[in-house]
């Protein structure tokens, strides 16, 4: 997850509660996905951004898992994602982030 | 779930990119969008 954003998600959770957030992945791949669930949960896993040592427990999705369809409008996710959803390895990345999220998430 | 939540989304442009994803939150119940970004691994 680039440092940028790293620091985007710590602003975010110091001013809304970490509590309050919930962040939403759209990641290609099961791996990237899983290792940016772990950055807003366990802190940077490579010690190399601003959330390296920063647990925040974050509650973490990614947009295809179950959970957050369900309260998207039928409608607008087939507009907007299904088309992705076919090419994508749905099982395995929900997996991946399902794995860290109930892991490290305090928040779920 | 999301109900009164912020909502930050980290998309990929290879994947889903942060728009789309913009663009099904505002449907739920969720208070706010608060930060959408497209990443890039390329």
């Amino acid at each position: 997850m680039d440092l940028e954003n790293q620091q985007r998600i710590k602003d975010l959770a110091d001013k809304h509660g970490a509590e309050n957030l919930v962040v939403i992945l759209g990641g290609a791949e099961a791996e990237a996905s899983g290792l940016a669930c772990e950055t807003v949960t366990n802190g940077d896993p490579t010690f190399a951004g601003p959330l390296a040592g920063v647990p925040l427990g974050l509650a973490c999705y990614h947009v295809v898992e179950p959970e957050i369809k369900a309260e998207i409008d039928d409608q607008v996710y087939d507009d907007q994602i299904s088309m992705m959803e076919m090419v994508l390895d749905v099982d395995a990345i929900i997996e991946e982030v399902k794995t860290y999220r109930e892991k490290y998430s305090e928040y779920k | 779930m999301l109900e009164g939540k912020k909502i930050a989304i980290l998309g990929d442009r290879d994947g889903i990119p942060g728009p789309a994803i913009e663009e099904c939150i505002e449907t739920t119940g969720a208070d706010e969008v608060v930060f959408t970004t497209t990443e890039c691994f390329v």
